[in-house]
């Protein structure tokens, strides 16, 4: 691409000044179309014409910019750069060179796109929400457009993320996106994998390292076994995981890898429920299904490049083979045991996630599908202790019975497959649970089934590393 | 077995013996309590309920309380207490929520008595009334505190907190009815027992969960409370609003936390997480435990002192399955690997230094500092009678006083009065600030304040006539000391002279030139280059015709103008104070530099051609070839260098008076720290005009608004002579314009002068016309004011 001083500058558009954003978006467009001009002439899509490849390249990055215009005047939470992205969009086609088109159904394949929130419509904070994100990232991602159904999670959901992802740590920035993409990978999300491979090599990243786990270094692939067991069987994790880990890495790293397992996991199933699932699998009505998942097709996309072992998938706890002691959260919790260690390895970064299970948990609206006033802490306790349940973590003080009572079969199929096998969601069992309740509060199911899953993780995680320690 | 609650109690009173002993449980523990009589104690844990007697030499198993076939969840106890009055009762909180209470003087061997299953999650704490024998409390998760009459089947009050979970619920010892209870979200509440509808006081506590409390066991109101956030606070509860009165940070969350007995300043603490020590503070000294245990090997989870009036024995039990008795004696303290030391500079350079005394005397065979004035002054604690331990805190204080005359401070004092610093053009500031140096014979600086004239004002009439009276005094022939090399600044400059000046003092090291080597003079140039410039009539304050001559440039000449500050209304300017008892050779080292050679020390004599050849050089300086921050670098390295010193009067002084033209070249934080240790300098000196006035030219953000800070001055109103709190004219209790004038009885806004005896003022200029007259208030209220 014989770009140089054409190169087309994006950055200023994310300023939060609009004369800033004003002269980007100048500089954007004559870019634009000083580009388009020696293009005019070629009427055919080059890309097929093997005859001029030269031309073909600057084809592909043309229709690259264009690509990403249509993106900012869809998804940027500025009016200006909306409004102008799509004239630019149009000088371009009166210019007859064609113009790429907006393919998908909106962020979520399972919530039809008008029950979700335009960008434009959102209210005041919202709006402050979406701007940070996207002076942040330069982007509105699919789950900051779900999650935006709550915005008080959101934020703190954003928070943490940058905390973990952005912000000075003990990790190397590629570091965080590389263990990003294998957790990701663990669950076969296309999309939190590209997202993370594009911010991998953003900031600097070896792109050798993507061509599979074993050319990242080994400090990195000896996470590759924690990752696999955090994400699928959690309860097996020992203080031996740590100690070879640790010969490696200090514990500190350790801990930040897992805290970013943890919240790409979370992208990860927040997204599931929104993608579509490669893998079409029957719904099956029982829960048992699972015992025999280990037959399954390997995935075969290129993201099974980032992990190994494809075969390594979710057991029911109760169901696999070996003994392995129930977890008792009276004796070691995320309130008085879990908070003090994490904030100790990894400052801060316990009271950031100690807000997030808080807001997630507490979150209510008083409402139930069409019902108001309605106590809903029961409904979500049950929730809470059935994932944690899954995992073999026990409340002493709770009567499992209430689970069957308030959780009905294809209820918990759907929890059951979201959090331990989140590739497989469909929308037929996003459909098929709790058919009277609006969209919002499915989400809202979401973000308690993420961060349930992702308590019960750490939980395991930091008692090993306890134990470690002592 | 059955008799086993009395099997013990020979130990009685205060006479308890024992040594540090501990004994395996056959599983982790989660809290402790004590009999009353401290011959036994009871252990209980999710997989432990075990009643152990303690011996002389090791504790012995008495009762294993788990008893039938089946384990139930009643008996996984989160909570043990045994009842302080009745030995026979015993109460444990279970972790699915279930109270239960235990007689041990039931015959069978199941010496379970009454279960309560009213809350609906695990109970955190139960705790039985300090004196009344059928009264139980207990705090749960599910956030509500209930009491319950071991009389009757069912709880007789309960008692919700509105903030999450209950983590500590404590009688307390002096008020019979009273209750504290500690919640999740870092509150803490009073409760009264007879009240279950509301709370009686709330506040918050801690940032997080606050896990723990205890009453002080002496009469005095006082309550501990522990937190996630580390910190152990003590609350004073006599007061309407309680109030913190100590706060000890531990390295750990804080689980559990107990008054010393007999010690009345004393608490010990352990951690729930990834500390497992335990340590006992005295909470007037919170940076450092005045004992330690450290036996145990995971995380300690109860913590009880032994007997209720014996502070020596402390048993704990902890997740590693062990049970100890810890004796005072043999706690490891940290004070004695601590090396306590405090150094103190004194004014007028004393310095004061204080150590153990076993540290200062181990060196005591060094040669004695001649200043040493040795105080060995040695401080002794009185010792708390009941403390044990015998280590006296011996210190030796030594003060190093500087000899009386060889640095005395009264340059800086009287340079930091004289100096003038703003309010006139920067040629006349360099002089007067020259001027003052000289008078102080600080050749020297007097010489840099000459240069910085001569650098970045044309040079005038004023620095010749300095030049010669310094040659008039001066007797001493011109020692000449630079090393640079003529030739390299004649090229550099485009021809001519430079002048070397001598500062500082004569160093050992300089060499010495023969001034008529260094000393070019010019003439010529001086009057062909003088042409060459165009004068710049935008300058008012030139002093001789020639300066508007030898202007350097159009810039530096417009930088001049912000230089005329109106007068400071407020305080009279002082003279800034520049001073270098060193010697500023550096300037000499830059091959670049114009030098003048002046000896500080002993005062230059240069004989008239060379001021002369001074004046010619200046102007060839400032040919208007050369940049106009030509010489820059050049001051930036001179103010450095003054710095470095222990100068900053001087760095400070010129960061000044030059303003803009030095400030970009120097980085923030660095002129920061100059005028924050020039500021404090000048305020142990008192001279708060002056570090006022240098707060108000500083161009710090961070300097200048220190004026800014704590000005608000409250005074009484002067109806009701009641402090006035609030903003504005209106004194917010006897709704009246508090500030009028006395005489006039207009409000006053503005300046407003009044007497701190009867708070009775007004306008200044009124009160001043009243006192010229009378001695007495011109309210009338018969005060004898003086207005000074």
């Amino acid at each position: 691409m014989a770009e140089g001083e054409n190169e087309v500058r994006w950055d200023g558009l994310c300023s939060r000044d609009s004369a800033t954003r004003d002269t980007a978006l100048e500089n954007i467009k004559q870019a634009i179309l000083r580009k388009a001009e020696p293009l005019r002439s070629v009427k055919v899509l080059p890309y097929r014409s093997s005859e001029q490849p030269l031309n073909a390249a600057s084809w592909d990055g043309f229709n690259r910019i264009l690509a990403r215009l249509l993106m900012l005047s869809k998804r940027c939470p500025f009016e200006d750069v909306r409004e102008k992205s799509q004239f630019i969009l149009k000088c371009v086609q009166e210019l007859g060179i064609r113009i790429p088109r907006p393919l998908g159904h909106g962020p979520s394949r399972f919530i039809p796109e008008k029950e979700i929130l335009q960008v434009g419509n959102e209210d005041a904070q919202m709006h402050t929400l979406f701007a940070d994100s996207f002076a942040a990232l330069g982007r509105l991602d699919n789950i900051t457009l779900v999650m935006v159904f709550h915005p008080q999670y959101l934020e703190s959901f954003l928070k943490t993320q940058h905390y973990l992802l952005q912000m000075d740590g003990p990790l190397p920035l590629h570091y965080r996106h590389y263990i990003g993409i294998m957790a990701a990978a663990r669950h076969q999300c296309s999309y939190l994998v590209n997202l993370h491979v594009n911010d991998f090599l953003h900031v600097g990243g070896d792109p050798k390292w993507l061509n599979g786990l074993e050319n990242a270094p080994q400090k990195l692939q000896n996470l590759g076994e924690l990752n696999k067991v955090l994400a699928h069987r959690p309860w097996l994790i020992t203080k031996e995981h740590i100690e070879i880990t640790d010969s490696f890495c200090e514990v500190e790293a350790l801990m930040e890898k897992m805290k970013q397992l943890q919240e790409c996991r979370d992208e990860e199933e927040a997204s599931q429920e929104e993608m579509a699932s490669r893998f079409e699998i029957e719904k099956r009505e029982s829960m048992f299904v699972f015992s025999s998942d280990d037959e399954e097709v390997a995935p075969t996309r290129d993201i099974s490049r980032h992990f190994e072992d494809t075969s390594y998938g979710y057991k029911d706890f109760s169901r696999h083979g070996m003994h392995v002691p129930t977890f008792r959260v009276q004796d070691y919790c995320w309130e008085d045991h879990g908070y003090s260690l994490v904030n100790r390895l990894y400052p801060d970064v316990g009271q950031l996630i100690d807000e997030k299970f808080h807001i997630a948990y507490n979150l209510t609206y008083n409402t139930m599908a069409m019902h108001k006033d309605v106590d809903t802490s029961m409904l979500r306790r049950a929730i809470w202790n059935y994932i944690h349940c899954m995992f073999g973590i026990r409340y002493d003080d709770y009567d499992y019975g209430e689970i069957n009572q308030l959780l009905d079969r294809s209820f918990k199929v759907y929890i059951k497959t979201v959090v331990c096998t989140p590739e497989k969601a469909t929308k037929k069992m996003y459909d098929s649970f709790w058919r009277q309740f609006k969209h919002s509060e499915k989400v809202h199911v979401n973000l308690l089934l993420i961060e349930a899953r992702m308590q019960a993780e750490l939980l395991y995680a930091l008692r090993a590393i306890t134990r470690y320690m002592t | 077995m059955e008799k086993m609650a009395r099997v013990t109690t020979a130990l009685g009173g205060n006479t308890l013996t024992g040594r540090t002993m501990y004994c395996h449980l056959d599983a982790p523990a989660n809290a402790i309590s004590v009999c009353r009589d401290a011959a036994q104690v009871v252990v209980a844990g999710r997989n432990i309920f075990k009643i152990y007697a303690i011996e002389e030499e090791q504790f012995v198993e008495k009762l294993n309380l788990r008893v039938g076939r089946k384990p139930s969840l009643n008996f996984s106890c989160a909570d043990v207490v045994w009842h302080q009055m009745d030995e026979n009762l015993l109460a444990t909180a279970a972790t699915n929520g279930v109270v239960v209470t235990w007689n041990l003087g039931k015959p069978s061997r199941n010496k379970q008595d009454q279960l309560f299953t009213e809350h609906k999650r695990t109970v955190n704490k139960v705790c039985f009334h300090p004196t009344e024998a059928y009264m139980l409390l207990s705090g749960s998760q599910d956030g509500y505190m209930k009491c319950f009459d071991l009389r009757k089947k069912d709880s007789v009050s309960t008692f919700s907190g509105q903030s999450e979970s209950v983590r500590d619920v404590q009688f307390s010892i002096r008020d019979y009815f009273t209750f504290a209870a500690t919640f999740e979200n870092g509150n803490v509440q009073l409760w009264d027992i007879r009240r279950p509808d509301r709370y009686e006081r709330m506040f918050t506590a801690h940032n997080g969960p606050v896990f723990c409390c205890d009453w002080h066991p002496e009469d005095r109101g006082w309550l501990a409370t522990g937190g996630r956030d580390k910190m152990v606070k003590v609350w004073d509860m006599n007061t309407n609003r309680a109030k913190e009165i100590y706060c000890v940070q531990s390295i750990a969350s804080v689980a559990r936390v107990k008054w010393r007995p007999e010690c009345k300043h004393h608490l010990a603490t352990c951690s729930m997480m990834v500390d497992h020590n335990i340590y006992v503070w005295d909470v007037r000294r919170p940076y450092i435990p005045s004992a330690m245990f450290e036996e145990h090997r995971d995380v300690t989870t109860g913590i009880v002192w032994r007997h209720l009036h014996d502070p020596y024995f402390l048993l704990s039990g902890s997740k590693d399955s062990t049970l100890y008795q810890h004796i005072f004696k043999d706690a490891s303290q940290p004070i004695e690997r601590a090396n306590p030391e405090g150094l103190c500079y004194g004014l007028f350079g004393d310095l004061a230094f204080a150590a153990k005394e076993s540290l200062v005397t181990a060196d005591s065979n060094r040669k004695p500092y001649p200043g040493d004035r040795r105080h060995p002054i040695f401080f002794k604690r009185k010792l708390d009678p009941t403390e044990q331990f015998e280590s006296v805190s011996s210190s030796a204080l030594s003060v190093f006083e500087t000899e009386p005359d060889s640095s005395s401070m009264g340059w800086f004092v009287d340079t930091a009065r004289r100096y003038a610093l703003a309010g006139r053009s920067l040629a006349e500031l360099c002089d007067h600030n020259a001027k003052v140096a000289k008078e102080l014979s600080r050749n020297q600086v007097a010489q840099t304040w000459t240069m910085l004239r001569i650098i970045y004002c044309s040079p005038g009439t004023m620095p010749s006539a300095n030049l010669n009276h310094s040659i008039g005094k001066g007797s001493a022939s011109l020692p000449l000391m630079n090393s640079f090399n003529l030739k390299d600044m004649a090229s550099g400059m485009g021809s001519e002279a430079r002048l070397d000046w001598s500062k500082g003092e004569n160093r050992s090291e300089n060499i010495l030139l023969d001034s008529s080597a260094t000393l070019i003079t010019n003439d010529e140039n001086e009057e062909t280059e003088g042409s060459d410039v165009p004068a710049d009539y935008l300058l008012g304050d030139v002093e001789g015709d020639e300066d508007e001559l030898y202007l350097m440039d159009h810039e530096n000449a417009h930088t001049e103008e912000p230089e005329y500050v109106l007068p400071q209304e407020a305080f009279p300017l002082r003279h800034e104070i520049v001073d270098n008892p060193s010697g500023p050779d550096h300037l000499q080292d830059k091959a670049d530099s114009p030098h003048v050679s002046g000896n500080e020390a002993e005062t230059v004599s240069l004989t008239p051609v060379e001021s002369f050849s001074l004046i010619s050089i200046s102007h060839t300086l400032y040919e208007s070839r050369l940049p106009p921050d030509f010489f820059s670098a050049l001051v930036r390295d001179m103010l450095r260098f003054y710095a470095e010193q222990g100068d900053v009067q001087m760095a400070v002084s010129v960061l000044i008076v030059l303003g803009e033209r030095i400030r970009k070249e120097i980085d923030e934080q660095t002129q920061e720290h100059w005028y924050t240790s020039y500021i404090d300098l000048l305020q142990r000196f008192r001279l708060w005009n002056i570090s006022n006035q240098v707060i108000k030219l500083s161009t710090c953000r961070a300097i200048t608004c220190l004026n800014q800070a704590s000005t608000t001055l409250h005074v009484n109103c002067s109806n009701c002579k009641r402090p006035m709190s609030n903003k504005g004219w209106i004194c917010d209790r006897c709704r009246q314009c508090a500030s009028t004038c006395a005489v006039c009885h207009h409000v006053v806004k503005g300046l407003f002068v009044w007497c701190q005896g009867c708070s009775h003022g007004g306008h200044l200029q009124h009160i001043l016309k009243w006192l010229e007259s009378s001695t007495q208030c011109p309210a009338g209220c018969g005060h004898l004011c003086e207005y000074t």
